[in-house]
């Protein structure tokens, strides 16, 4: 594998990272908070139908991102009231809005577009495009640093550069806010935070919003940036993989970026069966690559996680009085 | 805490569930400018009004006894087990592995060899998630999740590279020889009376039965399923009652998993007759459906699958003879899960608030 080939595998990693990384931010908020949230992939879905199509009907992008944060929230709604308001048990939920995501995306899209499920293609003013980063092309020439920061570092939509952002945000609204402290405290020891007198179902309730509305990106993104359109099942269980790398990075937001960027190297490779092929020199089937994320995410979390401690009251619907 | 009665618990509850359930759905249709009246009346015609429906129906409704009888097992060991679909594609591959190893004399032996094939190919693929949740600690909801992926891989790379004959296009086994054919409704004395024509409904259908039969007696009639259920309800108390933990979770998933893999005799060896790609066609996760709305109960299960064999094969009508997209059935899969499982204390509430009247009448 020659450097310019690593490049192009580095680019489509941190492409491809990036819905993992908004997803991953968006379960840490959740789980944090004591809510578990497998129904990452529906909202994603969701959103990623909802930004497709107002992108596709008013050309405008911006509005099509507004949509999808909007269609995921009604879903991190649902979930909240189920899981919060009604105390339900919190995965089956999640599974639920799954399923039901799966299912109106394509009747939606069916009904506006006809075309099987699809939106149509996007393009021009309604997708995110690449945004070339300052001075990228001067300082191609520097040796190995010039070729990276042109090559990996710019070129992507501002979406991305959002998610990467959104890294050091998270870390400072969890372990320097008032809010952060209390969202931490109502994930381990949700009575201590009531008898300090804050609302234990406002604080997850605004967990699950958070948690919505970065769903709603990673899906926006998916539609609108990475590919021009939604299509069905389009997420493709990066939801889920976002939950694995969430428990490899033991729902901390720095190691959750380099949990999200392993996976999407993981995705990358899946991509290239050539390179995979020049490097292990053996013959290595499609469907193997097709695998290979699941499977290093089962590896990731049978081997290599170490003792992951989850919030202490996850999952677990907080009662007043016992 | 107001008490309901025990009839309203197994009966207004999940009913009241379903309700809300097909509301929604009602809702969802008028959305996309569809008469839900109009659906419905397709729907009842195609899969319950005549002998021909009947035959799908019921058809589609032994798989779901089998994945929901899989999805019950777990629960009650507290396990969640979403990989019922990947379990039941690799039990299709044993399903077919055996079929096409011998040419089977009658298929009786071909179904008795069949099925060990099903249940072991399904129990093996439970088995790994189980250990890492045993023995790891990992979410057996992720991996089961993460091996539903890669048992569509393994299948498709099974029917591209090895399992397909030479000449043939399409990814799919050679067909299984006649000695495996199993007998449809229509061939079997006494269901023939019903059944004149041709269904895919076959002698599954009975052991299906019998499975819903034989789970009941393991779990409330074994010292295994009071283990199970002991261990469901509260892990240290088993630990404490000498339960092995790590013993429990392995049997109870390859019980799961083996129960997955035993649907794909219905389909794959009784319908297909040989294994095609994604032969589960999300059966597997319709378990889930089917075992909450079944109150993880075996009779429970039974009726619930008979309900979503009415769904799925009304859905099929509604494919093909209105403009509604077949999705419905994966909307209404999951709005019956989100009533049944996560809004169950809802519906609850609601029953309690309305017997308070009752009893305060009566007090």
């Amino acid at each position: 594998m020659d450097f310019a080939t690593l490049l192009q595998i580095l680019d489509s990693t941190l492409r491809l990272a990036t819905p993992l990384l908004l997803a991953c931010l968006a379960g840490l908020f959740s789980e944090r908070a004591g809510i578990f949230d497998i129904g990452l992939e529906g909202k994603m879905l969701m959103a990623a139908m909802a930004s497709g199509a107002v992108a596709a009907l008013t050309g405008s992008v911006w509005l099509g991102l507004l949509a999808g944060i909007g269609a995921s929230l009604v879903l991190a709604a649902i979930h909240g009231i189920a899981s919060i308001t009604f105390r339900g048990n919190q995965l089956i939920s999640g599974v639920a809005l799954n399923f039901l995501s799966s299912g109106i995306t394509v009747l939606v899209a069916q009904r506006m577009f006809g075309q099987g499920g699809r939106t149509p293609p996007l393009s021009g003013a309604a997708r995110f495009n690449p945004i070339e980063l300052p001075f990228a092309e001067t300082l191609r020439a520097v040796p190995v640093i010039g070729p990276v920061y042109a090559d990996v570092i710019s070129g992507h939509s501002v979406l991305v550069y959002l998610a990467l952002a959104l890294v050091p945000l998270s870390w400072w609204v969890l372990y320097r806010t008032r809010f952060g402290l209390r969202l931490r405290a109502v994930g381990e020891n949700p009575a201590s935070v009531d008898t300090a007198g804050v609302s234990v179902a406002g604080l997850r309730f605004a967990a699950v919003a958070i948690t919505g509305v970065l769903c709603g990106l990673a899906g926006a993104y998916m539609a609108t940036a990475l590919q021009a359109g939604f299509g069905r099942e389009m997420t493709a269980g990066r939801g889920y993989i976002a939950l694995a790398a969430l428990i490899f990075a033991k729902w901390r937001p720095w190691s959750a970026l380099w949990a999200t960027l392993l996976f999407g190297f993981f995705q990358a490779l899946a991509l290239r069966p050539d390179v995979v092929e020049a490097v292990v020199r053996v013959k290595v089937p499609v469907p193997a690559l097709d695998a290979l994320p699941y499977v290093l995410t089962v590896l990731v979390l049978a081997g290599f996680v170490g003792k992951a401690i989850p919030p202490r009251a996850g999952g677990e619907p907080y009662v007043k009085e016992r | 805490m107001d008490q309901m009665p025990r009839w309203a618990d197994v009966v207004l509850v999940p009913l009241i569930s379903l309700l809300l359930a097909a509301f929604v759905s009602a809702l969802v249709l008028l959305a996309i400018g569809q008469s839900p009246v109009e659906a419905f009346n397709v729907m009842v015609d195609g899969a319950l009004g005549s002998a021909y429906g009947w035959g799908y129906t019921l058809y589609y409704a032994t798989s779901f006894m089998f994945t929901g009888l899989a999805v019950t097992v777990a629960f009650h060991a507290g396990l969640f087990n979403i990989g019922g679909e990947g379990q039941a594609q690799l039990g299709g591959l044993g399903v077919a592995l055996v079929c096409l190893a011998l040419p089977w004399p009658h298929w009786t032996l071909a179904l008795v060899a069949a099925s060990f094939g099903a249940a072991l190919f399904g129990a093996a693929w439970a088995a790994i998630p189980a250990y890492l949740q045993a023995r790891r600690g990992s979410h057996i909801v992720i991996t089961t999740i993460m091996f539903n992926y890669i048992a569509s891989a393994l299948i498709v790379y099974m029917l591209v590279d090895v399992l397909r004959p030479a000449g043939q296009m399409d990814p799919a086994t050679a067909r299984f020889p006649a000695g495996t054919k199993l007998p449809t409704l229509n061939e079997i004395p006494g269901f023939n009376l019903f059944f004149q024509k041709t269904v895919p409904a076959n002698v599954t259908l009975i052991i299906a039965l019998l499975a819903c039969w034989v789970i009941w007696l393991l779990l409330w009639r074994t010292r295994l399923g009071y283990q199970i259920r002991a261990f469901g309800k509260s892990e240290p108390a088993a630990r404490y009652a000498g339960i092995n933990p790590f013993r429990i979770t392995m049997i109870t998933m390859l019980i799961s998993g083996g129960l997955a893999g035993l649907m794909s005799i219905n389909n794959v060896m009784g319908e297909a007759e040989r294994l095609l790609q994604n032969s589960a066609e999300g059966a597997g996760f319709i378990g889930i459906a089917v075992a909450l709305m079944g109150r993880n109960h075996p009779l429970g299960v039974l009726l619930a699958a008979v309900l979503f064999g009415f769904l799925y094969q009304g859905g099929a009508e509604l494919g093909l003879w209105t403009s509604i997209p077949i999705e419905l059935r994966v909307v209404v899969q999951g709005l019956v899960i989100l009533f049944t499982g996560a809004l169950d204390h809802m519906v609850r509430m609601m029953l309690r608030w309305v017997f308070s009247f009752t009893t305060a009448k009566v007090a």
